[in-house]
């Protein structure tokens, strides 16, 4: 169970993470919120539709912390469910748990909500998941938290032989928001993809935290996250992979490039591999930028107005991301997520 | 008609330009010679309009319209192309989808309507043949992993379809083979027209016998010191830039 989820079911903000912890340093919840906000009020009230629109075939919604407590899938079933974490009306705190587990060569595709509202709240979702052999799950999170908010998410994914994650987190931040995904390969030729997205403006703040541990021999795992911080906004990316002792023949990849917009704007990244296995192959990158202004005059040259000029060149910058997201209507969809919020920054 | 009087340019506080008067007429094709780091690009940035460019002194007017007061699109959309010396490249954006944004953009900034997709590809098409291009091109990112004449070929084509009143042309003839050559300079041929304007600036004669221009003139130090008919550029081969260079120190 997170810090977080303690802090809140105890009412005790002495226990919520702070940036003595480590891996909290960029995301300080303990020094920003002195009291846990009373528990939200259940809200029945029904919802607007999905960002992701009909492309699920069920949904599943915990509003205010309230909803559905687990979904499972049959060996050799194969479904698209969108997975819904709302902050309703009157919230205050809460935690939402769920726990997910596909069966042998099921095949999940899960569409991810976080939707805020423009409300002030502190939410914690716990997501504990499993894939059995074979199994494949391609995961889409769009986190639209609210400005006020503060968001922390955690999942913990274990992957049995052979099982194959894919997974995408799209995110415009929180007053402070934490996107945190565990992985663990202890089955052998596990293959992982874990990407991201974050575009930030005003003065929020976005945290995307990955560890994925290889056990198993020969599992595979590719991490590519982009990102964009403008005005007071801050970007955090921490990633660790460790492969194990014995976990040999393990490939893994990692890449975080971002875009920082503004003076004020910070990113904070942090790649790590701890590799204690043989003949594996590991290789990352951390670049951090500014948009290329010679690009951006040539694009002006051609007559494409400034804005529009900085939405394209960002777009495309992201889209490398974007691209990789397999389910095609999924990928539309995220594809224009990203544009939407690029087009109503500028 | 892009008429500039007595233009003066700093960049990072240094004077480049000096009081460079200049005027081409529509219908007509100058060409602009002149030593290495005269202040060629510099006049082709100026007129588009390129930030980090400051005029200190002088006007620029296409057909009457000042472009120093407008912004680069703006320029753009009424009708000033440049074809850069150095094409950059846009990571992620095909050619073609850059290409129908930017025609629509202009479209759009002259109160136009979108051109349809099957009339846009239609075009596209049509110059990208004339031009010898390879149609698969326009589907891979801007200018990413071109050859140096691809990308000047690909400037081209974004002229053709583009269809300026006035055209700025640095140096597309460097590091273009020998066909490639003689195919841009038909591409530029097919473009002169009697409501265009052409600025080609190069290092070579044999550009200009493929391009006859109207008129030579010579920039050094900042201004133009000297101007004439085609044999002006023969002379240049011949004597080179020596006698300007003094002249203008
Ligand atoms: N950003 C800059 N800062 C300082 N000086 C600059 C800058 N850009 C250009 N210059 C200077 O301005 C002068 C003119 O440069 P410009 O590129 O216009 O020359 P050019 O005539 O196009 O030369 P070439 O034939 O080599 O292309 C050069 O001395 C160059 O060093
Ligand atoms: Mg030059």
């Amino acid at each position: 169970m997170s810090a977080t989820a303690r802090a809140i079911e105890s009412g005790d903000a002495g226990l919520l993470p702070s940036r003595r912890d480590e891996d909290w340093r960029w995301s300080d919840l303990r020094g920003l919120i002195r009291a846990v906000p009373a528990p939200s009020p259940e809200d029945l009230a029904p919802l607007a539709a999905s960002p992701f629109g009909n492309l699920a075939e069920a949904e599943m919604a915990i509003v205010n912390g309230r909803g559905p407590a687990g979904l499972t899938l049959a060996a050799g079933e194969r479904r698209v469910v969108a997975l819904r974490f709302v902050a309703g009306a009157g919230a205050g705190s809460h935690v939402a748990r769920l726990a997910i587990d596909l069966g042998e060569g099921a095949d999940l595709v899960l569409l991810e909500t976080y939707e805020g509202g423009g409300q002030d709240y502190l939410a914690d979702a716990d997501l504990t998941v499993s894939l059995a052999a074979g199994a494949r799950l391609e995961r889409i999170v769009l986190a639209d938290d609210s400005a006020a908010g503060v968001s922390v998410s955690r999942a913990d994914i274990s992957l049995a032989a052979g099982a194959r994650l894919a997974q995408t987190v799209l995110t415009t931040g929180a007053r402070r928001q934490r996107l945190e995904t565990r992985v663990s390969h202890p089955g052998h030729g596990a293959d992982v993809r874990l990407d991201g997205v974050y575009l930030l403006t005003a003065r929020r703040h976005a945290d995307i935290t990955t560890i994925v541990t290889h056990e198993g021999v020969d599992g595979t795992t590719d991490q590519l996250t982009k990102g964009v911080a403008d005005d007071q906004a801050r970007g955090v990316f921490q990633g660790r992979i460790v492969v194990s002792p014995g976990a040999d023949r393990t490939e893994a990849r990692m890449g975080h490039h971002a875009l920082i917009l503004s003076d004020r704007a910070e990113i904070d990244g942090k790649p790590e591999l701890e590799i204690y296995a043989d003949d594996v192959s590991c290789a990352h990158g951390n670049t951090v930028g500014a948009l290329d202004d010679e690009a951006l005059f040539y694009a002006r040259q051609r007559g494409i107005p400034e804005t529009e000029a900085r939405a394209m060149l960002m777009a495309a910058f992201l889209g490398e991301v974007i691209d990789r997201i397999a389910h095609e209507g999924a990928r539309e969809i995220a594809q224009a997520w990203v544009a939407s919020r690029l087009e109503a920054r500028v | 008609m892009l008429s500039i009087k007595n233009l003066s340019v700093s960049v990072e506080s240094k004077a480049i330009l000096s009081g460079l008067s200049l005027e081409v007429p529509a219908g007509e094709v100058h060409a602009i010679m002149g030593p290495n780091g005269a202040g060629k690009s510099t006049l082709s940035y100026t007129l588009a309009g390129k930030p980090g460019y400051e005029v200190t002194g002088g006007s620029a007017t296409l057909d009457g319209v000042d472009l120093l007061s407008l912004d680069p699109s703006a320029r753009a959309a009424q009708g000033v192309f440049l074809s850069f010396q150095y094409p950059l490249e846009i990571p992620g954006v095909p050619a073609i989808t850059f290409l129908r944004t930017a025609m629509n953009a202009q479209r759009k900034a002259r109160g136009e309507t979108d051109i349809s997709a099957p009339d846009f590809l239609r075009l596209v098409r049509a110059k990208a043949a004339a031009l010898k291009m390879d149609f698969d091109m326009l589907k891979r990112a801007l200018n990413v992993g071109f050859s140096g004449g691809e990308k000047k070929r690909m400037e081209i084509l974004q002229m053709s379809v583009l269809s300026p009143r006035l055209a700025i042309l640095d140096e597309t003839d460097s590091g273009l083979d020998i066909d490639a050559l003689r195919i841009v300079s038909e591409g530029v041929n097919a473009l002169r027209a009697s409501d265009r304007s052409m600025l080609v600036i190069t290092h070579y004669q044999r550009l200009l016998d493929y391009i006859r221009p109207d008129r030579v003139h010579v920039l050094s130090a900042g201004r133009i010191v000297a101007s004439g008919g085609p044999e002006l550029a023969l002379e240049l081969e011949a004597e080179g830039y020596d006698k300007y260079v003094r002249a203008a120190a």
